[in-house]
């Protein structure tokens, strides 16, 4: 497909690849051309709303591109490995998962810096891996193990990764999003010259608080982006059921909206480009990815008593993330299908080891029950439940 | 105005029967409101961390609802005195994202009523984020304001909180009763790495009491976690803590006077609780008061009782007495509103049935 669109003629929109000097060959090794700029279009325009949009041409890299495949496959691998973890109740309690959803997850560290900070809620597995999170982190936490990211305290709705501008991992539907804006006000207060991504879902965008955060952001001029990741479904309810208005980008009101295709990971990387520097410039921005997720809301959802099995074979069909980039690599002949299948297969493996690796991590000492309640507990004690037999003094 | 007189060669100082700001005195004690020693700790901790901030409704312009922070946005500007719109769970929300960053936010309800909304955030986001993330994120945030009864206000605005909150671990609560608590335990609050529910008393803003030249240091501090024996005693310990303390220690004037020698604790922290200076007070007097403006059921007595049972059952030599609030919603009506409060004489009749010194129980039964 895309030797026949070298030889199209130069017009903007239909010129997919700009002409590299080099000759164009089938067996291109990944390592060359690293960097040689490309420009693609995104699958589909932006909407844009009190605002005007960003261009449909992204720039991007084919190890960027390639980087895009990598991440999103591992994150796609780690999400299946947690389902079969969650079946054999290795994992317990909530997993909620986010295959499917990746192209949010891996466009949006493409436009950011790790000083930039990203809060979201409880589907957040992939988010702190893009945040620099390792898979080691991410199964020793779900099993409940001292190697996790809050070693073992926290599970899956928790986890953070502070050090890189990950605050969480909330279980409290909507709460994130006042929380981001406080971590907005922050880095406006210290003039950090960064910005707060708070992702929530369409279930909790009609949540009172969002726009009582958003109002104040809006009147403080806070460098807040409030990213819905609409995937159409708040746990069983379908954003029409739940929503008066499901144009969620527009509910800002006064505050600017852009819609995108939260399943094209380069479209979501050129929307967080302009949201950052509106956010530094004009105070808050809301993003709609319109994305779709795979699983049901949790473990314990199949996913299809409220939507059909043809709507989500539908969706993997036509508009799955990976196989778009997939596509994309193939057609600029920047990867073959094998060396693509042996990414696939390396990320597997990589799976395979995190997660063999995380099941010899140790459990929590019991004195772990204790620990981190206060960061400053004055000798205080505290109590297990029967204070007669299990209490500690907090450090 | 102060004035001297001489009165056969003896020189006497007049004291000023008011005082709504401390004076400097060469030789007497000086006076201060509950209002100015937390607006002192407030304009203190602000002036010595730049991370500190104040926001909340009507802090700013207005000077705060109750003139708490009176001044201090004049002094500090509008980047760190914020006026807040009328959105609890948003600002609290946006008071705990800040905290996370690494500010140190005093978030203001204008009372403690208001907290309700945004509960959500002083539990679930702030108090127990320590731990879920094993320390990494840890929230030094204070949330302060009036709580619990004022005068005529109704039942929707004379809530007291000191038992939810206390009951949260990974909070630190603390009420303050003298103007030296208010400072001490304010400034403490504000250093502290870990989320403060601070419980003011609005009746308590206007009252003055002494406090020393230490007291008065910007370094001054009080421990958290630290009750404060008000006033030492041999025959019965009275708990208490904000506006009760002065109830509780009128009540020890009235007591001592038929022979009863009460001690009475200003218990300064609701949590952590001190345990072990009431049980070592108790294991003196052997027998116990409690005393609190709040419901009874699941009350700050309540554990203090049970804390006594299980620490120093043998040492009781009468039932531990609970005064609280009435329980009920509390009424307007200013003679159903009095009954609805603890009074003085309910802690001096509590004190004398744990001294066997009143008449059985009425045979109401």
């Amino acid at each position: 497909m895309a030797l026949s669109r070298l030889a199209s003629s130069s017009t903007v929109g239909s010129n997919l690849v700009k002409p590299i000097s080099a000759a164009i060959s089938l067996h291109r090794p990944i390592s060359s051309d690293a960097t040689t700029t490309l420009t693609i279009e995104t699958s589909l325009p932006f909407t844009a709303h009190n605002c005007s949009p960003p261009s449909t041409s992204v720039t991007t890299t084919p190890s960027e591109l390639l980087s895009f495949f990598r991440t999103m496959a591992l994150m796609r691998r780690m999400e299946i490995a947690a389902d079969s973890l969650y079946k054999s109740k290795l994992i317990r309690g909530f997993c909620h998962l986010y295959d499917g959803q990746e192209a949010v997850a891996v466009g949006m560290e493409a436009s950011t810096t790790k000083k930039d900070c990203i809060i979201t809620a409880y589907r957040d597995h992939c988010t702190f891996l893009g945040r620099g999170g390792t898979l080691l982190e991410v199964y020793s936490e779900l099993m409940g193990r001292i190697d996790g990211c809050s070693k073992g305290k926290g599970g899956s709705m928790h986890f953070y990764k502070k050090d890189s501008g990950f605050y969480g991992g909330h279980g409290i539907v909507g709460a994130q999003v006042p929380l981001g804006c406080g971590l907005a006000f922050g880095q406006k207060y210290l003039k950090d010259e960064s910005v707060t991504f708070a992702l929530y879902g369409d279930g909790a965008a009609n949540q009172g608080q969002l726009f009582e955060a958003l109002n104040i952001a809006a009147l403080w001029d806070l460098p807040a982006i409030l990213v819905c990741e609409n995937n159409h479904y708040g746990m069983g309810t379908a954003e029409w059921r739940a929503a008066k208005s499901p144009a969620y980008y527009k509910r800002g009101d006064y505050v600017p909206g852009l819609k995108v295709d939260g399943m094209d990971v380069l479209a979501v990387k050129q929307a967080v480009k302009f949201a950052k520097e509106h956010a530094l410039q004009n105070g808050p921005l809301i993003l709609e990815m319109d994305t779709y997720r795979y699983h049901g809301h949790s473990m314990s959802d199949p996913g299809s008593t409220y939507r059909t099995r043809d709507e989500i074979s539908g969706v993997r069909q036509e508009r799955d993330p990976i196989e778009r980039v997939r596509k994309l690599l193939l057609s600029h002949d920047i990867a073959t299908e094998k060396e693509l299948k042996d990414t696939e297969k390396e990320v597997r493996k990589e799976v395979d080891e995190a997660i063999a690796k995380a099941k010899e991590s140790p459990v929590p000492e019991p004195s772990d029950l204790f620990s981190n309640v206060y960061a400053k507990g004055y000798g205080v004690e505290a109590f297990g439940a029967d204070r007669k037999e299990l209490r500690a003094t907090l450090p | 105005m102060l004035g001297v007189i001489i009165r056969n060669n003896k020189t006497i100082l007049l004291r000023p029967s008011f005082s709504s700001a401390f004076r400097q005195f060469s030789s007497s004690a000086k006076q201060m409101t509950v209002r100015d020693a937390l607006n002192s700790a407030l304009d203190e901790e602000m002036s010595a961390d730049p991370k500190v901030f104040l926001m909340g409704e009507e802090v700013g312009e207005y000077q705060g609802a109750y003139k708490i922070s009176k001044g201090l946005l004049e002094k500090y500007g509008p980047d760190r005195v914020l006026d807040t719109p009328i959105t609890e769970a948003g600002f609290t929300g946006i008071g705990v994202g800040a905290a996370y960053y690494g500010l140190k936010p005093v978030v203001e309800f204008m009372t403690f009523n208001f907290s309700m909304q945004a509960i959500d955030h002083i539990i679930n986001s702030a108090a127990k984020s320590n731990y879920m993330s094993a320390g990494q994120i840890s929230v030094p945030i204070v949330f302060r304001g009036p709580n619990g009864a004022a005068a005529g206000v109704g039942a929707q605005h004379s809530h007291c909180y000191a038992s939810w909150y206390g009951s949260c671990p990974g909070l630190k609560v603390l009420a303050p009763y003298s103007s030296e608590d208010a400072r001490g335990l304010l400034k403490a609050a504000i250093r502290d790495p870990d989320p403060v529910v601070f419980l003011e008393n609005e009746l308590l803003y206007g009252e003055s009491f002494p406090v020393s030249a230490e007291v008065l240091d910007s370094s001054f501090c009080l421990p958290i976690g630290k009750a404060k024996i008000e006033r030492e005693g041999k025959d019965v310990t009275i708990t208490a803590f904000s506006k009760m303390v002065g109830f509780a220690l009128k009540a020890a004037e009235i007591l001592a006077k038929e022979g009863i020698s009460a001690e009475v604790i200003n218990l300064r922290s609701i949590r952590p609780l001190d345990r072990s200076t009431i049980n070592a007070s108790v294991r003196k007097t052997n027998r116990l008061v409690t005393v609190e403006e709040g419901f009874p059921q699941h009350g700050v007595g309540a554990e203090i009782c049970t804390s006594v049972i299980e620490e120093s059952f043998g040492y009781l030599d009468a039932p531990v007495e609970r005064i609280a609030g009435a329980d009920v919603p509390m009424p307007y009506a200013a003679n159903l509103e009095r009954l609805a409060v603890p009074q003085v004489e309910d802690i001096v009749r509590a004190a004398k049935r744990a001294c066997h010194r009143s008449v059985p129980m009425a045979a109401a039964a």
